[in-house]
């Protein structure tokens, strides 16, 4: 009997499957295959960009955010490495009969907060409740759309060998602090999310640093699996330091008690960016400036290749990182 | 610097790989072929393969693994037992979540959760215990497996249950044993290492003595150690010196978390629960006196009593599977044809590449 498994929606090797396999067997825009974060297309007068997205985090509130932030960030993310400036976005809620109105409330207030910082505004929605036990607590579905500057070329065709690469800052926090909280597994104390709307610092980088060829947002699947991603749309190889890659303390210690890899766990507020090396000092620097980019890295360069991802270890050996390939799960012993 | 940042010093590491290699060269010249080593451990085996030690190494010390992966060493037949109480009306199966996708012959616990079967993962036994408190018109089963290293937990989550009274919980019981199984592998007279990385966690608990027939039995060197890039390098550097002259008695190089005689207090927590048994181990068949199985005292928390007539015997292997050749030591996982394809983490054709400690999965992750 063949059925979706979880594993189809990790984002990882089996989320590919079924999107390559089925939806793309029926959906064939041209648009639909850049298979990046959202749809860039031109519209008379304007370039915009498109994106969609279901959130269905458990718990629904937690240390650092909660699903309504995650929805506003998460999509204006997608649509900000996309180089777009996310101007509106719409949201659909599913709710379960039960579900207390105060905790919906908070949870659209800080949606709000979401949106202001963001810079977009909610304009449309649609709110649909099912029975109790039809779906757990609240699912919350978003699309946003913003404005892509016209000369700007971000995409997959652009890095070339010699190419920095580097990330806006500490990787591993989102993933693990759902997991800490949902099994509540007592390591909450030092963790939270990383949530955090980055279209602001983004736009910031595009202006003052030309030299950025292109971006990823480091959601589910986490570094490894977006630069995997990015290595075989490019048919370049990425060569990653092991050891410049930002990683929380606690992040460390605790993927280190769970057997998880930090590498693998997904981030709400980190992306991953490809510049030309002339201006990957200045591109720091800016980013460390800001509250979303404090530990922002150069973690590694664009190299000839074949579409591989290689990180060279601390103690100087080189392993191959991959596509996400099942949930993350801890070990036993 | 503190001791934990000591251990994961890379300029120290970086130091001691040269010496390492330095000794192993002069070794492997000396051997005419690169010197053979095993980690029992499978945290080892993953340890070994994230940092790049496997690679830095290679031509002069090969490291092979050795049936230290809890899940990968659990029976084929378990885990058909083990599909077949998930798909029980009124059972909810609470697993560690490494064994949710291993395959059995038709199915797995993550395809039975698909088809409605009630599957939770979690990561204490205790935690299963909670949920039998909490779901009192369920009956929780956890499955039990692990070595010496998990044994104590479930033995007090069984203790916790019966404090509770509760009637709705028990244990499918696969806990294995390492001192036994090392006797079974190295008896056997199969795999030729110059010599062994002791488990650290189960010597925690077992103490370094128990692996001591080690080397006054088959003669071969051992040292107990930690999961550090230094405690592994500090490992090789103590065997490649000890194979040199050699002293076969066993090492406890982790003597910050190991003692001697191990932890006592654990030790007589899966006494007072469990009875030393036979137990069938992938790749190896049964070994005796190396399975922990529920002690009459307990019998109403042994699911294998309350629900199954008789334990199957071990169900078929997946079809050119060589996870068992694998785990006695025999092969590395480039030596399987299916490696890579089609058995991959994403569609695994055996358990060792399912498994965060599996051999598979860390050769495949970090090649």
């Amino acid at each position: 009997m063949s059925v979706v498994l979880l594993a189809h929606g990790d984002g990882g090797l089996l989320t590919r499957e079924l999107v390559e396999g089925l939806f793309l067997k029926y959906f064939k825009s041209p648009l639909l295959r850049q298979f990046s974060d959202a749809a860039v297309f031109n519209w008379p007068g304007s370039r915009l960009a498109i994106t969609t997205d279901a959130f269905v985090v458990d718990p629904i509130f937690f240390p650092g955010g909660d699903i309504g932030k995650l929805a506003i960030c998460g999509t204006t993310n997608d649509l900000a490495v996309s180089g777009a400036r996310p101007r509106y976005i719409t949201a659909s809620f599913t709710i379960e009969e039960g579900f207390a109105l105060a905790d919906l409330e908070k949870m659209v207030a800080s949606m709000a907060v979401a949106c202001a910082e963001a810079g977009v505004d909610m304009i449309a929605g649609d709110t649909k409740v099912v029975p109790r036990g039809h779906l757990d607590k609240l699912f919350i579905t978003t699309t946003g759309i913003g404005m892509v500057p016209e000369k700007l070329d971000w995409g997959y065709h652009r890095p070339v060998p010699g190419d920095a690469v580097l990330v806006n800052g500490s990787l591993g926090n989102h993933g693990l602090t759902i997991l800490a909280a949902r099994e509540n597994l007592g390591l909450t104390g030092a963790l939270a999310s990383d949530c955090a709307p980055l279209n602001n610092i983004i736009n910031l980088l595009q202006e003052q640093c030309p030299g950025i060829k292109m971006m990823r947002d480091l959601t589910r699947g986490g570094l490894s699996t977006a630069a995997k991603e990015i290595a075989e749309a490019c048919g370049l190889d990425l060569c990653l330091r092991e050891d410049a890659l930002p990683i929380d303390q606690a992040v460390r210690g605790a993927a280190d008690i769970l057997g998880l890899d930090p590498l693998y766990l997904a981030n709400e507020g980190k992306f991953l960016a490809i510049i030309n090396p002339a201006q990957a000092a200045k591109a720091v620097d800016i980013l460390k400036q800001n509250a979303y980019g404090r530990d922002a890295q150069v973690i590694g360069e664009v190299c000839a290749g074949k579409g591989n991802v290689y990180l060279q270890t601390t103690l100087g050996g080189t392993k191959i990182l991959g596509l996400l390939a099942g949930q993350p799960l801890p070990r036993i012993c | 610097m503190s001791v934990l940042k000591r251990l994961n010093d890379p300029q120290l590491g970086r130091e001691m790989i040269k010496k390492v290699k330095e000794q192993a060269a002069q070794l492997a010249g000396h051997l005419g072929r690169a010197v053979a080593l095993m980690e029992v451990c499978g945290t080892h085996t993953m340890a070994i393969s994230s940092t790049g030690l496997r690679s830095l190494l290679a031509g002069l010390v090969e490291l092979r693994s050795g049936p230290g992966c809890p899940v990968c060493v659990t029976a084929a037949g378990d885990i058909e037992q083990m599909i077949a109480l998930a798909r029980m009306p009124g059972v909810t199966v609470a697993t560690f979540g490494d064994m949710v996708r291993v395959p059995g012959v038709l199915s797995s616990l993550e395809r039975e959760r698909a088809g409605g079967a009630r599957v939770q993962i979690v990561y204490s036994p205790v935690d299963a215990v909670a949920l039998a408190r909490d779901k009192p018109d369920q009956e929780v089963i956890f499955l039990g497996m692990g070595f010496e290293t998990t044994a104590p937990m479930v033995a007090l989550s069984i203790n916790q249950a019966n404090n509770l009274r509760l009637t709705n919980f028990s244990v499918y019981s696969v806990h294995k044993l390492v001192p036994p199984v090392m006797r079974a592998l190295l008896g056997a007279g199969e795999v030729k290492v110059d010599g062994l990385i002791l488990p650290g966690h189960v010597c925690a608990i077992t103490g370094s003595e128990a692996f001591a027939f080690i080397g006054e039995e088959y003669g071969i060197p051992a040292v107990v150690t930690g999961f550090t890039p230094v405690d592994i390098l500090d490992a090789l550097h103590i065997l490649l010196n000890k194979i040199q002259t050699g002293d076969n008695r066993v090492v406890n190089g982790y003597r910050w978390v190991v003692r001697d005689d191990g932890n006592l207090q654990a030790q007589s927590a899966i006494k007072n629960c469990f009875y030393l048994g036979d137990a069938i181990w992938r790749g190896f068949g049964v070994v005796n006196g190396s399975g922990l199985l529920i002690g009459e005292k307990f019998a109403h928390y042994d699911a294998m009593r309350k629900f199954t007539a008789e334990r199957l015997d071990d169900a078929a292997e997946p079809q050119g599977c060589r996870c068992g050749e694998l785990l006695r030591g025999l092969i590395s996982p480039g030596d399987c044809p299916m490696f890579g394809h089609p058995c991959t983490p994403a569609s695994p054709v055996g358990p060792c590449m399912v498994s965060s400690e599996g051999a598979c999965a860390a050769y495949y992750h970090y090649r």
